[in-house]
């Protein structure tokens, strides 16, 4: 299953570092997403930067939308999902592999966003590694979550308006965990007030990486 | 891949029913399929010999009756049985976005086959030097089909599902696929062939089934000029 | 119990009945004693008269509907246990449940207005409700997708499973969201007070009146569902007849198929879906 989920990842990494839609399309609809909240809520910096938090997960709740959506459209060339079934790969492989691949695009979209909300919000960061922890372990949520829903829809010709309706409800708990932790960062907050997210975010990667490696598998088999 | 020492079956489908929804694709098939023998299965169009093959693969579950491909249920035992069967389908399972080699070296790694044989493979089938490195969203319907017949020969299968392999292909790529069909099962591999243009199979196969309506509805013995060892075949 | 069984023999449609006016003469005892015959409370006033209807219909929605819906999703999924009559019988539950999921949400609101001046409050209950009703919108607009029934099946049910798996995780995350952010004050959403005596007796006759209520429509609900799957079956003699005639060759019948198809050498065990409603 490892060397499948290596196989997997680094096959649809290396497509994105092909085709670089990840770089040229989602990571500017993202910034494109804080100017605009920047433009909803300013021109006062105070109602920004207490929003930062927030509106850093908002914005990449939806651009890992597209990032899934991109993920999924990979394989719909030319009979690839059929050809994925054909392949031999472990299930539960492929889908550990695009959870990878997609959480590595999301990370690093994190660290422009990141950026991008320090420079236009005049966010401050205290904690840092506070920072880092809770965008590793969203990204993981985001990313697992999203392949799982992403495959259900897959093959639908509706998938474009039923994905984000299905997957931004169930991925609340990320973004109210990972703003809370924020939060936290930015005001150098203790952290106790970090943990009962902590293990939120943890729970919610554990149950949809377990889900995934089972039911992946059944999913592919539907269509 | 060795073959067996005992003549063992590579295929064997017994009333199978395979349904597509509501829609019966496979109305009933019996067939048996010994290793090394190779097949065609002919028919008019929507007869059922796409399904076939693909229930083969394991892709379309058997509604009722009995399958087994190389002696496992290719329900249950779908990884396996899919490592061990390749098929060449309409399309190509093939990414736009990477170039020939990466396609055929992904494809090899994740049948868990021997990543060696990939050059040869590709040499075999012209896919040398600038072809190599070009994306296949730039190849033709032809040279995409040959790039999907380079991971076949690279992996080396027992089984070789073959969907109408010679459509698309110049004549020179459809003379060079028989000798690589020939090639695989004088190697001990089973090849079925769908077609509706026997003529172009009949030299490779030494037997053909036909399919009307989702059964089989005939069967011959083909005798050819070349000499493949001759095998008793008894009609089910 | 086949799914043919509770389509149309005459007993479920009689208990079908009797169930629905049950629950409406239980709905509208409870309305007239709600609305008249108990006294207001001493803090509230007659704000009370909706802890008659409000945590009944909570209780349907976020308990019986969507946690029968869940588990009849894993009973298909399961392969032992599959069969269609458990996927039609979620959905019925999921549609039905969000009607009352949405009632829930309304009679809250409308507590809340005047308790605490605004349609909606964030407050931590209200808000998981929210998130609920959203995920099985989600999963009902999964079910319109235009898909064969097994298909649709498998897909509904993986989509149930995700969502009430993501439920106690969205349920903690309001409530930590509320209660551990510093500065907020904590609203109350406790709509029951002590009550006793005849409010009681009303509390608990709305409850056991929309349980029959949510039984009633999903017994309906489950027979409309299973009647267009049916209607949808009549087609597969179709394509049976037009298989047949194409190549000539006849074809297994399956299940109870007409005379009019002869039968040659069925399949064993074949798979029925269709039962032709004669």
């Amino acid at each position: 299953m490892w060397r499948d989920t290596l196989l997997m990842a680094g096959k649809d990494l290396r497509i994105e570092a092909r085709s670089r839609v990840a770089l040229s399309q989602v990571a500017p609809f993202g910034i494109v997403a804080l100017v605009l909240f920047a433009f909803a809520l300013g021109p006062d910096r105070s109602p920004m930067v207490k929003g930062a938090p927030g509106l850093f997960w908002v914005a990449m709740l939806f651009s890992s939308v597209l990032a899934i959506q991109r993920s999924v459209s990979v394989e719909s060339t030319d009979g690839a999902r059929d050809g994925l079934r054909l392949s031999g790969l472990d299930p539960a492989g492929q889908f550990l592999g695009k959870t990878l691949s997609v959480a590595a695009q999301l990370v690093a979209l994190e660290v422009v966003l990141g950026v991008g909300v320090v420079l236009l919000y005049g966010a401050s960061i205290q904690t840092y590694w506070l920072i880092a922890v809770s965008c590793l372990l969203g990204t993981i949520g985001l990313a697992a979550a999203g392949t799982l829903y992403g495959a259900l829809s897959a093959g639908l010709r509706i998938k474009e308006t039923l994905l984000p309706f299905l997957l931004l409800p169930v991925v609340a708990p990320v973004l109210l965990a990972g703003t809370r932790m924020w939060q936290a960062a930015l005001s150098g907050g203790t952290p106790a007030n970090g943990t009962p997210w902590f293990h939120l975010l943890i729970a919610f990667d554990a149950v949809y990486l377990a889900l995934g490696v089972v039911v992946y598998g059944p999913i592919q088999e539907t269509a | 891949m060795a073959p067996a020492s005992s003549p063992s079956s590579a295929l064997s489908l017994r009333d199978v029913v395979a349904l597509s929804g509501r829609f019966p694709l496979l109305a009933g098939v019996d067939l048996e399929v010994a290793e090394g023998e190779t097949v065609l299965v002919e028919g008019p169009n929507g007869a059922g010999k796409t399904s076939l093959l693909r229930v083969a693969a394991g892709l379309v579950p058997v509604a009722s009756g009995r399958a087994t491909v190389l002696g496992l249920d290719p329900g249950r035992f779908r990884t396996e049985v899919r490592r061990r069967v390749g098929m060449l389908a309409h399309a190509s399972h093939l990414y736009d976005d990477l170039n020939v080699r990466e396609n055929v070296r992904f494809a090899v790694k994740a049948a868990g086959a021997d990543t060696s044989r990939i050059g040869a493979a590709c040499e075999r089938l012209g896919l040398t030097g600038r072809l190599l490195r070009t994306g296949v969203a730039k190849l033709s319907a032809g040279q995409r089909r040959r790039v999907a017949l380079a991971v076949l020969v690279a992996r080396a299968p027992e089984l070789w599902l073959l969907d109408e392999p010679h459509a698309g292909l110049d004549a020179s790529a459809r003379s060079l696929l028989n000798e690589i069909i020939i090639e695989a099962t004088a190697n001990g591999a089973t090849a079925i062939v769908a077609s509706h243009e026997p003529e172009l199979v009949a030299s490779l196969a030494n037997r053909s089934v036909t399919l009307t309506g989702g059964r089989v509805t005939g069967e011959r013995r083909i005798v050819t000029s070349v000499d493949p060892p001759a095998r008793i075949v008894h009609v089910a | 119990m086949t799914s043919k069984t509770i389509v149309q023999s005459p007993r479920m449609i009689w208990t079908t009945r009797i169930i629905g006016i049950l629950a409406l003469v239980g709905t509208g005892i409870t309305v007239w004693l709600g609305l008249w015959a108990t006294p207001p409370d001493q803090t509230q006033g007659d704000l009370v008269r909706l802890v008659y209807i409000h945590p009944g219909v909570a209780w349907v929605a976020l308990y019986l509907a969507f946690g029968l819906a869940a588990g009849c999703s894993l009973l298909y999924l399961w392969p032992r246990t599959r069969s269609l009559f458990w996927d039609r019988l979620a959905a019925a539950s999921v549609e039905v449940g969000v009607v009352f999921n949405a009632c829930t949400l309304i009679s809250g609101s409308i507590w809340g207005k005047p308790t605490w001046g605004v349609w909606w409050a964030w407050d931590a209950r209200l808000t998981s409700t929210a998130v609920l009703l959203v995920l099985f919108l989600g999963y009902l607009a999964l079910r319109r997708v235009p898909a064969e029934p097994e298909v649709r099946a498998r897909r509904s049910a993986f989509a149930a499973l995700f969502a009430v798996v993501d439920v106690p995780i969205v349920h903690f995350s309001v409530v930590w969201w509320k209660t551990l952010h510093q500065g907020a004050t904590v609203l109350n959403a406790n709509l029951s007070p002590t009550i006793h005596g005849s409010m009681a007796w009303t509390l608990l006759l709305g409850f056991v009146a929309l349980t029959l209520a949510f039984v009633w429509m999903l017994l309906v609900r489950y027979r409309i569902g299973a009647m267009e799957d049916y209607l949808g079956s009549g087609e597969l003699d179709m394509a049976l007849l037009e298989r047949q005639s194409e190549g000539m060759a006849p074809v297994p019948a399956t299940g109870e198929a007409p005379e009019a198809l002869a039968p040659v050498g069925s399949a064993p065990g074949a798979r029925a879906p269709a039962e032709v409603t004669r």
